[in-house]
């Protein structure tokens, strides 16, 4: 199983980011083989749609679930095309989410959050 | 006087100042023109008019249309699309309609001619008359992310007018505000005496100044004290045409959907010399420009 969360840098101390389309990385976790791997968000800097095009790459990436603080409206569009599921974050800590992913403890992101796209 | 199309914009930093008020009313003082309500995510102004004789036309843009027989699934579109309005999923081309800014750009890079062009309606234009006023408003409908091309169009149909016109702009420095300073010849900033109206204007002055458009502050609901707004026209040489002061009687008229310069000669002959002012300003300024 992948879980993906959203980053602020390329390291466990870093934060878990309060945007999922302009995170600045995605952590992905592989339970089966217990790998990390951070992956640069190429989305970030988008004119608008960043939360379209990182979860695109997310669905290209295979993932299964994707632990996060909020999610757009058009992030959601895609994700719900797929078996993704999407759960929501606690704080900042991207530790202590992955153990209460895995522990059963997160709840699933129910909430889908207008985008904060640029309008004009 | 004056012989051509002259278009006056009327704008503000936020909404509530007053663009409407002014707009509606200096269009009744002048009569014999044209009053365009560019505010198409709210538009007001015919709330004041009730436009007789009212007809309506359609706006459409283009958006894609997948062939999913023909698509092979290169992705070449989703990754050139500026505005990330395509996905790939499932073996499936998807589109967010609410994305996409109609530029093009993916039917024209397909290699298998799988994307075609569709009309989408976003929004409309209801054309109507109030007297020798034409009563012209942008509607933009919910959800749509720019009405850049209703506006667009209401100019083009509005091209052959030798007309005065009233352009009511969008409030705020966006887009739609700055398509309608575009054509303008002349801008109406419309401020508040606080320190938010001045802020406000600011924002505004900075993108008149950009096109290089001749302007002039009226400051709505003004009181004696000092304020912000005064001293930000002072320092930047801004010619303040006119100060309305803060009014109950004309709040209440306004707010129930009356035009104050219809119905209490007072308010006529304050617009009247607003608009006086106005106009002499654009003569000023076409003499020293020509």
């Amino acid at each position: 199983m992948k879980i993906a969360i959203p980053v602020d840098n390329e390291s466990m101390e870093a934060n878990v980011s309060v945007s999922f389309g302009r995170s600045t990385y995605f952590l992905i976790y592989e339970t089966d083989n217990q790998k990390f791997e951070y992956f640069k968000n190429e989305a970030a800097n988008s004119q608008g749609g960043a939360g379209i095009k990182a979860a695109q790459f997310l669905v290209d990436a295979n993932i299964d679930i994707l632990l996060t603080p909020r999610c757009g409206e058009n992030a959601a569009n895609v994700f719900s095309e797929t078996n993704i599921k999407l759960y929501q974050t606690r704080g900042t800590s991207i530790p202590y989410n992955l153990n209460a992913y895995l522990g059963g403890e997160l709840m699933q992101l129910k909430e889908i959050g207008a985008s904060l796209k640029h309008v004009g | 006087m004056l012989d051509r199309n002259i278009k006056i914009a009327i704008l503000s930093g936020k909404g509530g100042t007053g663009k409407t008020l002014l707009a509606v009313n200096l269009a009744t003082v002048s009569g014999n023109c044209d009053y365009l309500d560019c505010d198409v995510e709210e538009p007001n102004g015919f709330l004041f008019f009730k436009p007789k004789n009212v007809s309506e036309e359609v706006v459409t843009v283009k958006i894609p249309n997948v062939d999913q027989g023909l698509c092979d699934g290169c992705r070449i579109c989703v990754n050139d699309c500026r505005y990330n309005a395509l996905f790939y999923i499932n073996h499936k081309l998807k589109i967010l309609p609410e994305m996409c800014h109609s530029c093009g750009v993916c039917s024209y890079v397909c290699p298998q001619n799988a994307i075609s062009e569709q009309d989408k309606a976003i929004g409309k234009i209801v054309k109507g008359e109030k007297g020798d006023i034409n009563v012209i408003t942008g509607m933009l409908n919910v959800k749509e992310h720019t009405g850049i091309p209703i506006i667009k169009k209401m100019f083009a149909n509005n091209k052959a007018s030798d007309r005065l016109s009233f352009i009511d702009c969008a409030p705020g420095s966006s887009c739609m505000a700055m398509e309608c300073i575009k054509e303008a010849d002349y801008c109406i900033i419309v401020s508040e005496p606080t320190l938010f109206g001045a802020a406000n204007l600011e924002m505004v002055y900075e993108l008149v100044q950009i096109f290089e458009k001749p302007c002039g502050v009226i400051i709505n609901k003004n009181t004696d004290c000092e304020n912000d707004t005064e001293k930000y026209c002072a320092n930047n040489k801004i010619n303040i045409i006119s100060r309305i002061a803060f009014d109950h009687d004309l709040g209440k008229l306004n707010s129930k959907g009356l035009i104050v310069a219809e119905i209490n000669d007072k308010y006529h002959q304050m617009f009247d010399k607003i608009l006086k002012d106005v106009l002499r300003e654009i003569d000023d300024e076409t003499i020293t420009c020509s």
